[in-house]
């Protein structure tokens, strides 16, 4: 307990702490930051735990360049410690998605918003998977809306992996599918304007939505047994 | 009235019986009318299963409590077969287990269970368990509310058994009949058991992985395996080994691996909230024959590193769906969940996010009658029944299928049930072997 409140301060003030680490917000010469630390998991083999630990760090740290490069909105990098396991990008200022669609389920629904919220994420999904990047966690929580400028802007590319395959990206697709209908089934069917917008995007849609279709038929069809 | 009842379980049962047994081998081939067949298989006439006064103290079963008290409120009676266990268990909507009996198919080393073979084993059994159960509770039929039964998800030939039985005595003793999904019967079993209000259910068994939470009406599944089970593939590494099926072969993999020192990096496949296990499987079968041919390791340590790689996989998924849902409890059932490394695991998990744990042990995880029994009675007490028309059964059933109507309405009985059953676990399995002794 002591050592995790060193880390804490070590870090800055707690903001979140997801299933892979412990976000902070800090400063970073000057400017407002998030500290990203995955903790060790101790649960874990220590051997399986560091393997994990690394991979994930470093895989992070480039897909969220890379996705930068394609021109879909991240964090900026400042950067990556890998004895601490810390990366350190820009503070986004906003609310989550998550957060966003469930006022929506509670306040009613703000059609124009939810339409706008779509397209952004159909687009910037497009965008990674036309460049041969898979998010690998696409989650409502995981998509921020700017403050100022409701500009979308995807983090946590933790799972995040190079892809060109179409299988790879029609599970991407699905995990979010699955996110959408498990936490926001009371906003109707958000799936459906994303992939609108995705089509629009993407130049492989085609593929990719018909192997959505083959992976839906998997998770549906599956024997279920004991 | 006595040849009506003989007739219609005859109807029933053996049309079902000779189905499954004649073909098969020759030896097993009656020389008697179905009739006779079944009734060689009651320690009593079938008529006293119809007849409250005589079902009340069976001579087999004079040992039971037949005076104990009474609970309140509606009592079920629940038949589970859906895999390798047959089992069939009363209960009361309060959550109180009257009786829970269970028989399970165990087949040698190195091999698995065949669904024709499986649903020999349970309709042989299914007579003695069901007068087990209804005598170890001291009820007679008159006192059942409704008659329960696995409907899905299953082994086609196993499900059958319990199906079919249960529509015979929903006609016998003119109780409604309720069709369960034995997934959320798990649940709901889990959350009886241990009092956990709303957790994330990590549910893992030989047929089944699946991390599921309850929202707007229906328990909806987050992450799941995309290929086979994780008890499928511990079970099918076990018949590499030829480790033991009695009691489970989850089991002695389990022991085995307290042995183990060594840690083999194996895959780790998790995609997005979902797991894939078949991958490990193929690569550990031929790790297995390569490095103990050549004596790099022994299957201790393959049976440890794998248990390590499995159960790794499953509490990060697990972690992730408490943090998609920021729930903070984990309720872990099946059969897999009896495995205290897994458990073990989780509870780490846990405290480092401040939630807790609750998890059952063997009498509960593992496919019981009583499990069905309560969630059918849950159903039954909000107004749902199955039709006799609709009694089918399917191997195929989601758990995000069915509308958990009770969850909506919470019943405040359901906040004193540990304590309940805890008490009454003790003797439930114990008391197996006698009637099963009388059978053969």
């Amino acid at each position: 307990m002591d050592s995790t409140q060193e880390q804490q301060q070590d870090f800055g003030v707690l903001l979140k702490q997801g299933a892979e680490g412990r976000v902070f917000v800090s400063t970073f010469v000057g400017r407002k930051c998030v500290i990203k630390e995955r903790f060790s998991k101790k649960y874990r083999h220590p051997l399986l735990d560091s393997k994990l630990t690394l991979k994930r760090l470093n895989a992070e740290a480039r897909c969220m360049t890379k996705a930068r490069k394609l021109g879909v909105p991240t964090p900026v990098l400042y950067a990556v410690d890998p004895l601490l396991h810390t990366l350190t990008f820009e503070y986004v200022d906003g609310l989550s998605v998550k957060d966003i669609l469930l006022g929506f389920g509670s306040n009613g629904i703000n059609e124009e918003q939810l339409i706008d919220i779509a397209t952004q994420i159909g687009n910037a999904v497009g965008k990674l998977h036309d460049g041969g990047l898979v998010h690998g966690d696409l989650t409502t929580s995981n998509m921020i809306i700017k403050n100022n400028t409701n500009q979308l802007v995807l983090i946590d590319f933790g799972l995040s992996f190079i892809s060109t395959i179409p299988e790879d990206k029609a599970v991407d697709l699905y995990v979010l599918e699955r996110a959408l209908i498990s936490m926001h089934s009371s906003c109707g069917d958000v799936m459906e304007k994303i992939l609108t917008a995705y089509r629009k995007a993407s130049k492989q849609w085609c593929a990719t939505t018909n192997k959505l279709a083959q992976v839906r038929q998997r998770g549906r069809k599956r024997t279920m047994i004991g | 009235m006595g040849y009506w009842a003989d007739n219609i379980l005859g109807f029933f049962l053996g049309r079902e019986y000779f189905r499954l047994k004649g073909p098969i081998r020759s030896s097993f081939r009656p020389a008697f009318s179905p009739q006779l067949t079944l009734a060689s298989h009651l320690s009593c006439p079938l008529t006293s299963l119809q007849n409250p006064t005589v079902a009340a103290a069976p001579a087999a079963m004079t040992s039971s409590p037949a005076a104990r008290r009474r609970p309140p409120g509606p009592l079920a009676l629940g038949l589970e077969s859906s895999a390798n266990k047959i089992g069939i268990g009363v209960v009361s909507l309060s959550g109180e287990i009257l009786s829970n009996p269970r028989h399970t198919y165990v087949t040698p080393p190195g091999h698995g269970f065949l669904p024709r073979e499986t649903a020999h084993h349970h309709l042989a059994h299914l007579l003695p368990l069901l007068r087990a159960a209804l005598g170890e509770a001291g009820v007679t039929p008159a006192d059942l509310a409704c008659v329960c039964y696995t409907k899905g998800p299953g082994m086609g030939a196993p499900l059958q058994v319990a199906a079919a039985a249960a529509r015979a005595l929903s006609l016998l003793w003119g109780k409604p009949l309720v069709g369960v999904n034995h997934c959320v019967a798990h649940v709901e079993m889990g959350r009886a058991v241990t009092g956990a209000v709303d957790p994330v259910v990590l549910y893992v068994s030989g047929g089944n992985t699946q991390v599921i939470a309850y929202s707007e009406g229906r328990y909806r599944i987050f992450g799941e395996t995309i290929d086979i089970a994780v008890g499928n593939c511990l079970d099918r590494f076990a018949r590499v080994l030829e480790l033991s099926n009695d009691p489970s072969p989850g089991y002695n993999i389990e022991q085995l691996a307290k042995k183990g020192e060594k840690f083999i990096d194996l895959p780790y496949v998790v995609k997005g909230m979902d797991v894939s296990f078949s991958g490990i499987l193929s690569f550990i079968e031929a790790t297995a024959i390569e490095k103990l041919k050549n004596n790099e390791c022994t299957p201790a340590d393959l049976c440890y590193s794998l248990q390590e790689t499995l159960f790794a996989m499953l509490v990060e998924i697990t972690e992730r769906a408490m943090a998609h849902c920021d729930l903070k409890d984990v309720l872990i059932v099946g059969g897999v969940g009896c495995n205290e490394r897994l458990q073990e695991m989780m509870r780490i998990m846990c405290s480092e996010r401040g939630g807790r744990l609750f998890a059952t042990d063997d009498r509960y995880c593992i496919d019981n009658g009583a499990m069905i029994a309560y969630t059918g009675l849950l159903a039954y007490a909000h107004g749902m029944t199955t039709p006799l028309e609709e009694s089918t059964f399917t191997q195929r059933f989601r758990t995000d299928e069915v509308h958990a109507i009770w969850r909506e309405k919470e019943m405040p009985v359901l906040t004193n049930i540990r304590a309940h059953a805890m008490a009454e676990v003790s003797k439930d399995e114990a008391s197996v072997p006698t009637p099963i002794a009388v059978d053969s």
